[in-house]
C-alpha cells in the first residue's frame, strides 16, 4: 500500500472509532460550549463588549477544546497497548502521523458547526453566507494549524504521568502564531473588514500549518523510534 | 571528561572581569543618554542579555540537530545547557526590560513586539525543559528534548513577525553611527563578557548532564521493574 493509502486506513480507523464511541466528540463539544458561556460571564452582560470579543472567544474556546480532543486521540491507542500493535504493522510512521493529524484536524473542525452558532447567539453577531464561509475557512486553517504540532505532543506526551499539563504546556506558547492570526482574521469577519486585512492573516496561518505540517511529519518518526 | 572543559573556568574569570570593565565605563565614563538620562545605563546589560539569549537558543536548535543525527550524549547535554543559560539570560532580560520599561514608559509591562516576544520565547523554552522533566529513559529524553528544541526554535519568527502585526512600541535600535562613542564601548565588553560567562555556564551544566547521565547508567539495574510489571515514564 502506497503512502496515501496508508494515511487514509489510518483516518478510516480513527473517524471509524470516533463514530462507533461518540463519546469524544460530544464531551469535547459540551466542554467547548460551556467555555463560551463562562467567557460571557467573565465579559458579564454588555452587548458591546461581548461582539468585540466574540473573535477571541471563539477562537479560545477551540484552542482548550483542541488539547482535550489531542491528548484524548492518543490516550485511546494507550489503551491495551494498541499503539505497539499499530507500531509493529507494516505502516510508514509518516503516514501514521499524517492520518493522526488528519483525523484531528477533521474532529477540530466539526467543532466549528456547532460553537459557531452558540457563539453568533450568545454573543449577539449577525453575520451573512459569505462572511460564514470565510469564517469556515479560517477555522479550517487554525485546526490544521493546531493539529500538527498538537499530534506531533500528544504522541509524545500520551504515556508521561502529567500529559494534562504538559500539552498545553507545550502546546500554547508554540501556537500563538495561530491563536493570533485566528483572533484578529475572525473579529474581523465578525465585526467589519475596512482595511482588506483578513487575506494577510490568512496567510499567517497557512504558512503556519504548512511550516508545521511538514516539520512534524519529518520528526514524528524519530520521536517513537523509541516507543511511545 | 574533567579535563575536556578546563577551558572554561578560564573563560568564566575572564568574562567576569570583562563585566567589572564594561560596567564600570558603562556606569561612570560614558555620557548619560540625552532624553532618559542615566536609566537608560541599564543598556549595557539588557542589550548583550538580548543578543547572547539569542544566540544561545540558535546554538540550543543547531545542536538539537546534531543530537537528533548523532544520538550522542554530548550533544544532548550541549542541547539541554543552551537553551537552560538562554532561559536564565531571557528571564534576566525581561526583568531589565520591565525596570527600563517603568522609567521611560511608565509601565511595568507593555504589549510591545519585543518584549512580547521575549516572554513567548521564555515559555515556549521552559516547556522542553518541563517535557525534559518527565522522561526517565535517556534515549528518549535526549530524543524529545532535541525534537521539542527544534519545534520550538522554529516558531521564533512566526511569532516575532505576528506580535509586529500585532503591535510594536519598542524605540527602534540605535547604530554605532547614531551614538557617542563611549556608548559602543561597553556595549561591546559587556557584550563578549556575557558571551563568556554564558559558555562557561553552559560548558559547567553540560557537565553536569553527562555526570547524572552516567550515574543513572550505573544505579539502572536497581531501578528495573519486576518481571510483568509496566515501565510508564
Amino acid at each position: 500500500m502506497n503512502l496515501i493509502g496508508q494515511v487514509i486506513t489510518v483516518v478510516r480507523k480513527d473517524l471509524l472509532l470516533e463514530w462507533r464511541g461518540k463519546g469524544r466528540l460530544i464531551s469535547v463539544l459540551l466542554f467547548g460550549v460551556v467555555t463560551l458561556l463562562l467567557f460571557s460571564f467573565a465579559v458579564g452582560p454588555d452587548s458591546t463588549l461581548l461582539r468585540a470579543a466574540a473573535g477571541g472567544f471563539l477562537v479560545l474556546a477551540l484552542l482548550l477544546s483542541s488539547t482535550l480532543g489531542l491528548s484524548e486521540s492518543f490516550r485511546v491507542e494507550q489503551e491495551q497497548r494498541a499503539i505497539e500493535g499499530l507500531l509493529l504493522l507494516p505502516v510508514d510512521p509518516i503516514a501514521l502521523y499524517y492520518g493522526k493529524t488528519l483525523s484531528n484536524t477533521l474532529f477540530l473542525m466539526l467543532l466549528a458547526p456547532v460553537l459557531t452558532p452558540v457563539a453568533l447567539i450568545l454573543y449577539s453577531v449577525q453575520l451573512d453566507l459569505s462572511g460564514l464561509a470565510v469564517l469556515l475557512g479560517l477555522w479550517t486553517l487554525a485546526a490544521a494549524g493546531l493539529s500538527a504540532p498538537g499530534t506531533l505532543y500528544a504522541a509524545m506526551t500520551s504515556r508521561l504521568q502529567s500529559q494534562d499539563v504538559l500539552l498545553p504546556l507545550l502546546l500554547f506558547p508554540l501556537v500563538i502564531p495561530v491563536l493570533m492570526g485566528s483572533v484578529k482574521s475572525i473579529t474581523l469577519i465578525l465585526t467589519g473588514d475596512p482595511m482588506s486585512q483578513v487575506g494577510s492573516w490568512a496567510t499567517l496561518l497557512a504558512s503556519f500549518a504548512i511550516i508545521y505540517w511538514s516539520l512534524c511529519g519529518l520528526l514524528f518518526p524519530h520521536a517513537i523510534e523509541e516507543g511511545i | 571528561m574533567t579535563r575536556q572543559f578546563k577551558w572554561d573556568s578560564g573563560l568564566g574569570l575572564l568574562g567576569l572581569l570583562l563585566l567589572f570593565v564594561g560596567s564600570y565605563i558603562g556606569l561612570f565614563v560614558a555620557p548619560a543618554e540625552r532624553y532618559m538620562g542615566e536609566v537608560q545605563r541599564i543598556m549595557y546589560v539588557h542589550v548583550p542579555c538580548a543578543w547572547n539569549a539569542m544566540l544561545l537558543y540558535t546554538l540550543a536548535f543547531i545542536f538539537a540537530i546534531v543530537s537528533l543525527w548523532t544520538h550522542r550524549a554530548k550533544w544532548d547535554a550541549m542541547t539541554t545547557a543552551a537553551v537552560e543559560v538562554g532561559i536564565v539570560l531571557n528571564a534576566l532580560l525581561l526583568v531589565q526590560g520591565s525596570i527600563w520599561a517603568r522609567a521611560t514608559w511608565g509601565v511595568w509591562w507593555d504589549w510591545d513586539v519585543r518584549l512580547t516576544t521575549s516572554l513567548i520565547l521564555l515559555l515556549l523554552f521552559a516547556g522542553v525543559l518541563a517535557l525534559r522533566s518527565f522522561v526517565h529513559d535517556s534515549g528518549r529524553r535526549a530524543t524529545w528534548t532535541a525534537i521539542a528544541t527544534i519545534v520550538a526554535f522554529v516558531d521564533v519568527p512566526l511569532v516575532y513577525f505576528c506580535v509586529r502585526w500585532w503591535r510594536s512600541l519598542h524605540q527602534v535600535q540605535s547604530t554605532p553611527d547614531t551614538v557617542a562613542p563611549m556608548m559602543v564601548v561597553p556595549l561591546r565588553i559587556n557584550a563578549f563578557a556575557i558571551l563568556f560567562i554564558a559558555i562557561w555556564m553552559m560548558a559547567q551544566r553540560a557537565r553536569l548532564e553527562l555526570d547524572r547521565r552516567h550515574q543513572d547508567q550505573v544505579a539502572e539495574p536497581e531501578r528495573l521493574a519486576p518481571v510483568g510489571g509496566s515501565s510508564n515514564d
